[in-house]
């Protein structure tokens, strides 16, 4: 357990002595809250009716999970080029529980990130439907922050150096993030997008997210949930393995 | 083999596409010995270690750490041994104290145990002062004097420190080497080192082992290394041994792979 606890530690104290990371990761999603948010909301508001900020919020704060733990699990490959992976890679201690700690670090700073991007929707004038759904709502986020951190590590261990970074943000985050529905509607699209929608794991944590603090959502919670859980499973697995399999 | 025996090697080969770094070497190192492989820059000494530490699989041969196989069973091994890398492996974004605290845990010292031997090792290496600055602000020197002082708060059977005092200044390194025999004495630690400082080499080795090429070519104590090629200093020796010319420092695999992925992306 102390293992466990010493590296998720890590994790958090990089993540806060990184000030610049700190502001680049909130200004992300902000900008697209302002830019979407006030740009679409007069046409979304005569087409659909209501509030866009609401309707996006939840798919922004899940972005912004998507983006900051993907990246805490390619951090990995920093450790690589900076030799730290070896120090831990060479110690007495299970794969295993050095992937759990990466994981809880990571996700635990994700889940604070989207916590924080929540707040900030509040002020730009999202207000969420019943408050007493919080607690599934982040219960929502972690379960994406999990995902996408060992995401980030099983890519990371295939991966030699950051180089190959930008391609990942344009061919899987993008996709993952615009075909996820956080930023339109699902009802009446064509069927492939739809298709795509339904293999998409971030469409389940858009959707849960949206259920949970908007009020509106295509799928149920539980089905959210299920989907979302098993799939959890499936990305841990595939992250530890390939994790067990570095040589340095 | 003889029962002391606690690294035994034999026809070990590693490969990185067609270039062989390690050729069918053997050696063993007898347990509670200081053990001086040296060599020439991209001899394969790096190499050879990571396969011993578990970090590289080999291409083929045979390993037996303390009678454990660094593949098959890899925790067990982990458990028998301590390095000091050649190259830096400190989190820069932590402080000093707390790169010795993440050690301490990761290797299961108790709390009693790792904060005076981190008071102890921090003052002999001079950064108890500076103990919790973020590493980032270190000069080389002061890394290096952290790395070495990280690697000897766990006392374990087996201590690998691939080139451990280089860059370092002639006091550091002879506290350091003092402190290191002193713990091969009162703790049995087996050593395993390389090093560029033949007199170093020559003042603390029990038994040299030279590779070059990936092969090795003279395995003895230094006295009967310079006796055998009629030299006075064990550096002589050496340059008798493995020949004048000057070697390309090898790329290491990951710089290797860094280059084929920008040849792939041109």
């Amino acid at each position: 357990m102390k293992v466990i606890y010493i590296i998720w530690l890590r994790q958090l104290k990089r993540y806060y002595r990184s000030k610049s990371r700190v502001i680049g990761a909130l200004g992300q999603p902000l900008l697209f809250l302002l830019a979407f948010g006030f740009g679409f909301g007069p046409m979304y508001q005569k087409a659909i009716g209501g509030n866009y900020i609401d309707f996006i919020a939840p798919g922004i704060i899940a972005m912004s999970i998507l983006f900051s733990a993907t990246f805490f699990g390619i951090e990995i490959i920093w450790d690589k080029q900076f030799g730290f992976l070896k120090e831990m890679l060479v110690a007495p201690i299970s794969r295993l529980k050095i992937m759990i700690g990466r994981t809880l670090g990571g996700a635990t700073v994700a889940v604070v990130q989207g916590i924080i991007v929540l707040l900030l929707s509040l002020l730009i004038g999202f207000r969420p439907v019943n408050l007493t759904q919080l607690p599934f709502a982040i219960l929502f986020m972690i379960l994406i922050a999990l995902i996408f951190t060992a995401f980030g590590t099983a890519i990371a261990s295939v991966l030699q150096d950051m180089h190959g970074f930008q391609l990942i943000i344009n061919f899987l985050l993008m996709p993952l993030f615009f075909l996820s529905g956080a930023l339109f509607p699902l009802t009446g699209l064509p069927k492939a997008l739809a298709f795509i929608l339904k293999i998409n794991p971030l469409a389940y944590g858009v959707d849960g997210l949206r259920a949970t603090l908007a009020g509106m959502a295509q799928f149920s919670i539980i089905h959210d949930f299920i989907i979302l859980g098993i799939i959890t499973i499936i990305f841990v697995a595939i992250g530890t393995y390939s994790f067990s399999k570095i040589q340095i | 083999m003889t029962d002391n025996t606690i690294i035994e090697v034999k026809d070990l080969t590693k490969r990185f596409n067609g270039l062989t770094a390690v050729d069918s070497v053997s050696f063993s190192v007898t347990a509670g010995k200081i053990f001086g492989f040296l060599g020439p820059n991209g001899a394969g000494k790096t190499t050879t270690i990571k396969m011993l530490t578990t970090l590289l699989h080999p291409t083929s041969g045979y390993i037996r750490i303390s009678g454990f196989d660094p593949i098959k069973d890899a925790h067990k091994v982990r458990q028998i041994f301590g390095i000091v890398f050649q190259d830096q492996s400190l989190d820069e974004e932590l402080t000093a104290y707390e790169n010795m605290a993440f050690h301490s845990i990761i290797y299961h010292l108790p709390k009693d145990i790792w904060k005076p031997r981190t008071e102890q090792l921090l003052k002999m290496v001079e950064l108890w002062d500076r103990r919790d600055d973020l590493v980032k602000h270190y000069s080389g020197g002061m890394r290096r004097r952290l790395e070495i002082a990280r690697g000897l708060v766990h006392h374990p059977k087996i201590l690998f420190l691939d080139e451990p005092t280089l860059g370092l200044d002639p006091q550091t390194r002879n506290h350091i080497w003092n402190y290191i025999k002193e713990l091969n004495k009162s703790e049995n630690i087996t050593v395993f080192f390389t090093t560029h400082y033949m007199e170093e080499a020559d003042k603390v080795a029990d038994t040299i082992v030279i590779i070059d090429h990936g092969k090795i070519i003279a395995q003895a104590s230094p006295a009967e290394l310079k006796s055998q090629t009629q030299s006075n200093l064990l550096e002589d020796a050496f340059i008798k041994l493995t020949g004048r010319d000057i070697r390309e420092e090898e790329s290491s695999p990951l710089d290797r792979m860094r280059m084929r992925v920008k040849a792939f992306r041109r």
